[in-house]
């Protein structure tokens, strides 16, 4: 497969008017307002890469009168910080992407729920927000937002784990079905988006389709916003087409002895040297919510998926069996192993659990454990054990 | 320890009494108070008609809800894998260090607090730790030195 | 309707509908552990796992509602793997000691342990070394956190069907668990001891505190006299842990094989709940009197029922203002103890300090009941040990009797007599049909205007029930009753309870009398009743206590002879100075948490 090479583009966070984007997009029906983001192929910036249009869709078929926009800004994923800077420097992209989702789906109020390891922006964003009100009020549209905070839960990312919190409870996700289009936040139909996702939509409409699905590839079309960090002399946020090689972004970003880039965060994957020229970052290879880590050869892989699986074992909601004990079980497996107390056999075994939490736990989070479980240990497997 | 009672009344007056209050109210505690107190849980249970059982079980589900006693300033060095990869042990050990205490423990002044947090969003400016909300990012053990200093007063 | 497939056979079920139903339908059994009948599904113990043809992971069945042309198998080879899996994850999160386990034999963990997970452990022991301490702090059970496998059922009966909400889950991750408020020990936190959580836990992280051993020390000192009553709902359950399908009386059976274990004396609970009768009759009466003729704004109205130990605790936790309208009635329980110790004593001419007084009861709240500082007015221990239904089916397996072959006996006397009046105690609305055949009666001289005495409107599963009751043709004593309108409500479960209370109290609706029972389809379905519980258990158990009312000589409470004569040779007269002294109580505020 042709590849695009790495290209950096500024749409993101590009100067925009977007009181003359909602204005345009308010005069759109809905239903041309989600044509265009089907047809722009936007799938969804926060890790699952639903597409983002079909989203809309399915909540605007809803009957119900009451409805909702949420903007995912729980941000946890190790490795991402992109969402902290899009609200930064163009929360009135934000608001004004939830403003034009709403009216794509028949929803007059939006949540954002915001990380509270970010709260230090809220003063900020109030600022903000208050503009984006009276802007819309001065339009003559009727769309308001509310802030709510999370207080230190990565599970709370997760879609229905997130309403629960809103909702006031713990955060443990919920069943599926139903889905969050037919009922989510307070049982209403409701969108949940990542903050990415929302600008990019806005500028969707504000450029049109055409436009957009001229960057990227046929499965990841458009361009993101990547948060690079780990081992790298230029760490920071950087606007990316999607369909570059992993190789062509070590090219980039690497420090002359990177051996594995882990693409998505600690749910992720761990692309490994020998892999870096053949693997895509986006839906047809490695997808990404934008954490990209890189890792030079001094770094002990170990290390990595220890600290990783740490961070599963204590962010698991912990509801579920084979994410609670599976993770606990994973991250003692591997000391055993290392400190050559359980055979290194007992890997295959944990790769094996590995895939049963994949298939079994309730939620995203117990079933992507295993993809960094599984790509470190397949490729680093000596490091695991020695 | 803190008055409870009448300041969990004025929060549940300004957040409402529904459960989904429940969230704005004991946030609102901690970033006045730093921990929730078994006094507090009971109080706000007691207004929005739920169990005290039910708040602790919330509470307790996030880690920036506290629910033991904490120091006026709340330290929380991330030990997520870059910030763990660019130093952070350095940072805990300054940090050890000055305060006089370890990971988990209060100041007998009950100035401080450290903990240890999963990743907080700024792993290109690693080392990073926040400070109750304020973020502290590039860390020297020179310069955590410097940040917790300000805290002193 | 929508159709499916489960494992090759086609099926037809309503829309809706679950995978684990729709299987049930075909006789297809899917293994389950937090599922339980009466409780919201959680979908958190992945045990019930299956294969859905074209998903991308394995679907709950317990969770997952069934779509047009779905294909499930529950038993592929992915399904097994997992699940097998997930049963050994659990067995390594748990401190598995079964040989010494209360649960022994009698657990669902075990069980499908059995099934899947023999021989040598994949994975690590994460509790071995691992300290932990058992909550031995309420009376009533134990909470064993080491056993706990996270299922929430229990978190969900206290919240859903009890409003209680005493535990709840606590932390996250690999430190998630079963807590009460901060961890505080059981007996110091709202929890009201109803059990209901014990009776649907799995596992043995809750169980009853059992007092198996000291009632067996008692039966075999020569030195005491041992008298055990039987509460009324546990003839119609304690046959399901002996080998009895639900709903089979086996009142006769129980009463020969008390005996056989030794007991000095075998009673009825029966004769004090006629006992309770009277003397509540007589007390709502008086009420009402005070209210209506002498316009006494002080006495409470309407009043409540105090016959289920744990809607006391519930009361005197969440609404401690309604107090003055409970009963001042003792539970028929400790009517009896404080009986026991005086009255039968006396007339047997036994030390009331040889007697020990046990009593049968399906229900946990009752151990509480029993240690209350106020249940002393023998100036002894008024009930010495109380046992569940199910420690009685293990004494009974203990003493290796054959329960399935036992001839029927009878009660002893004194203090052994029944009627019909009393065995529906057991059933949500059995007090309240009771006490109106007996009011009704003292007040016109006639029997209640139901067709033999059923007072239909007052029965049957419905969680809050009304009925009002038109007096007419009353007696001379009573005429500022005449064609005044009884509004009576009835209701059981606490969720119910809480709803009704909080009604009453803020003025949206008006009673003279409320019952109330702690638990669902009251005492019938007591947290000490054999396990498992359903509602189409306790329906059978409900039936059969109707069965049992319909077909015994008398009906009334005023007119068991028992009562007649305790009054004639004791206690003088209903709500008098001895009756007061030791058939009535009085209640505490508690705190909220
Ligand atoms: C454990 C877990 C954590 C997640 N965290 C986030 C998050 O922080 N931000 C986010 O946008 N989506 C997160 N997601 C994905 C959301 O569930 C959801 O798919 C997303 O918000 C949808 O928005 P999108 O379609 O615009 O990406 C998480 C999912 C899982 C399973
Ligand atoms: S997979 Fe993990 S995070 Fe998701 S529900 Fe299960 S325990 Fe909770
Ligand atoms: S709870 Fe069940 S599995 Fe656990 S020790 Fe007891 S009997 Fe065994
Ligand atoms: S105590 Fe019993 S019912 Fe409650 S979660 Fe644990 S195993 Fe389940
Ligand atoms: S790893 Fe420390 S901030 Fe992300
Ligand atoms: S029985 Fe279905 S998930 Fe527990």
């Amino acid at each position: 497969m042709k590849n695009k090479g790495l290209t950096k583009v500024d749409l993101i966070f590009e100067s925009t008017d977007v009181r003359k984007v909602m204005k345009k997009a308010f005069e759109m029906t809905s239903n041309e307002i989600i044509e265009q983001i089907l047809e722009s192929g936007l799938k969804g910036r926060g890790g699952a890469g639903f597409p983002t249009g079909l989203k809309w869709k399915y909540t605007a078929a809803e009957k119900e009168p009451e409805k909702y926009i949420v903007c995912n800004a729980d941000e946890g994923e190790p490795g991402t910080f992109k969402d902290r800077e899009i609200l930064d420097k163009a929360a009135a992209k934000v608001y004004a992407g939830m403003a034009i989702a709403g009216k794509a789906m028949g929803a007059r109020k939006g949540f954002i729920y915001l990380r509270g390891e970010y709260r230090f922006l809220l003063p900020q964003l109030y600022v903000e927000l208050h503009k984006f009100h009276k802007l819309i009020n001065e339009i003559g549209y009727d769309f308001s937002i509310e802030y709510r905070m999370g207080s230190g839960a990565y599970i709370c990312g997760e879609e229905s784990a997130l309403f629960e919190s809103i909702e006031g409870f713990r955060g443990e996700p919920r069943n599926k079905p139903p889905y969050p289009t037919v009922s989510g936040l307070f049982s209403k139909p409701t969108s949940i988006n990542n903050v990415e996702t929302l600008v990019t939509a806005m500028m969707i409409i504000e450029k049109g389709a055409g436009e957009y699905v001229k960057l990227g590839t046929k499965d990841s079309r458009g361009s993101k916003v990547f948060s690079i960090s780990g081992d790298t002399p230029i760490p920071g946020i950087f606007e990316l087409e999607l369909g570059m090689t992993v190789q062509e972004f070590v090219n980039e970003f690497g420090d002359g002895d990177t051996k594995a880039v882990q693409v998505g965060g600690a749910s992720g994957f761990c692309v490994p040297r020998k892999k870096f020229s053949e693997t895509i970052i986006g839906f047809e290879g490695v997808p990404t919510g934008g954490s990209m880590k890189l890792f030079n050869s001094s770094r002990s892989m170990y290390n990595v998926l220890h600290n990783y699986l740490e961070f599963f074992t204590e962010e698991s909601c912990g509801q579920c069996t084979p994410c609670r004990v599976g993770c606990q079980q994973l991250y003692k497996g591997i000391e055993m192993v290392k400190k050559g107390e359980s055979k290194s056999t007992y890997l295959n075994e944990l790769v094996k659990l590995a895939d049963t939490m994949k298939v079994a736990s309730k939620c995203g989070l117990g079933q992507s454990v295993g993809n960094a479980f599984r790509s470190i240990v397949e490729n680093f497997r000596e490091e695991i054990i020695y | 320890m803190y008055h409870t009672g009448n300041m969990v009344k004025e929060l549940a007056e300004k957040h409402g009494r529904k459960r989904e209050s429940l969230m704005p109210i004991l946030q609102e505690i901690i970033t006045k108070h730093n921990y929730l107190t078994d006094d507090a849980m009971v109080a706000v249970a007691t207004e929005l008609d739920i169990s005290a059982a039910e708040v602790y079980g919330t509470a307790s589900f996030y880690t920036f809800l506290d629910t033991k006693e904490r120091g006026r300033n709340v330290i929380r060095v991330c030990k997520t894998i870059t910030c763990s990869m660019k130093g952070k042990n350095d940072i805990i050990s300054t940090l050890e260090d000055i305060l006089k205490i370890k990971v988990g423990e209060t100041t007998p002044d009950k100035m401080f607090t450290l903990l240890e947090t999963n990743c907080i969003g700024w792993c290109h400016k690693a080392p990073a730790m926040l400070i109750n909300d304020m973020p502290y990012t590039d860390l020297t053990p020179e310069t955590v030195i410097d940040v917790v200093k300000g805290y002193m007063r | 309707m929508v159709t499916l497939k489960i494992n090759e056979h086609e099926i037809k079920v309503a829309e809706g509908t679950t995978i684990l139903d729709a299987a049930k339908k075909l006789s297809i059994n899917i293994p389950t552990l937090c599922n339980h009948q009466d409780l919201c599904v959680a979908g958190n113990c992945r045990v019930c796992v299956v294969e859905q043809k074209g998903a991308r992971t394995l679907v709950a069945a317990c969770a997952m509602p069934v779509a047009e042309g779905m294909e499930i198998n529950t038993n592929s080879l992915k399904v097994r793997n997992a699940r097998k899996h997930i049963v050994e994850l659990l067995l390594s999160e748990h401190r598995a000691d079964c040989t010494k386990c209360y649960k022994n034999q009698n657990c669902e963990l075990q069980t499908l342990a059995n099934e899947f997970s023999f021989g040598e452990h994949i994975f690590l022991d994460l509790v071995a070394g691992r300290p932990y301490e058992i909550d031995r702090s309420s009376p009533s059970f134990f909470k064993d956190d080491s056993k706990c496998i996270r299922c929430q059922r229990c978190v969900r009966t206290c919240s859903e069907l009890q409003h209680v909400s005493a535990i709840a889950v606590a932390n996250k991750g690999s430190h998630q668990k079963i807590s009460s408020f901060h961890d505080r020990p059981m007996s110091h936190v709202v929890c009201t001891n109803c059990g209901q959580c014990v009776n649907r836990c799995p596992t043995g992280a809750l169980v009853e505190k059992t007092y198996i051993d000291q009632v067996w020390d008692a039966i075999y000192d020569p030195e005491k006299h041992v008298v055990v009553q039987t509460a009324p709902a546990v003839r119609v359950a304690l046959g399901e842990d002996l080998g009895f399908d639900p709903g089979v009386r086996v009142t006769g059976k129980m009463v020969a094989a008390l005996r056989q274990l030794g007991f000095d004396s075998v009673l009825d609970t029966d004769f004090t709940a006629d006992l309770t009768i009277v003397e509540e009759g007589t007390e709502l009466l008086t009420r009402l009197k005070k209210v209506l003729v002498e316009g006494d704004q002080k006495v409470a109205l309407p009043m409540f029922t105090s016959c289920s130990p744990g809607w006391i605790k519930f009361i005197e936790h969440k609404f401690p203002h309604m107090l003055p309208n409970l009963s001042t009635c003792k539970s028929p329980q400790q009517m009896f103890g404080a009986l026991a110790k005086t009255f039968y004593a006396e007339k047997r001419g036994i030390d009331p300090s040889k007697v020990v007084s046990v009593s049968i009861m399906p229900c946990t709240a009752k151990k509480f009941e029993a240690d209350r500082p106020e249940m002393r007015s023998s100036g002894y221990k008024d009930i010495d040990y109380v046992l569940t239904t199910r420690e009685l089916a293990v004494m009974i397996k203990q003493a290796g009797i054959n329960f399935l072959s036992l001839e029927d006996e009878k009660y002893d006397s004194i203090m052994g007599a029944s009627t019909g009046a009393a065995v529906i105690f057991g059933a949500t609305g059995g007090v309240m049909e009771a006490a109106l055949r007996t009011a009704y009666e003292i007040i016109t001289g006639r029997p209640v205007p139901f067709t033999n005495l059923d007072i239909v409107p007052v029965r049957g599963m419905e969680g809050v029930k009304e009925a009002t009751i038109k007096i007419e043709g009353t007696k001379a004593d009573w005429k500022f009753l005449e064609g005044a309108e009884l509004k009576v409500a009835i209701a059981h479960g606490l969720v119910n309870a809480n709803k009704l209370v909080k009604a009453v109290s803020t003025g949206k609706a008006s009673y003279h009398f409320i019952e109330i029972m702690a638990c669902p389809g009251g005492c019938l379905g007591g947290g000490g009743q054999p396990i498992p519980t359903n509602i189409e258990i306790r329906k059978k158990r409900m039936e059969a206590i109707y069965s049992e009312d319909t077909h015994m000589a008398i009906r009334k409470s005023h007119e068991n002879p028992e009562v007649v004569a305790i009054y004639k040779e004791f206690l003088e007269e209903p709500n008098g100075h001895k009756s007061h002294k030791l058939l009535h109580t009085h209640y505490v505020k508690r705190e909220s948490y």
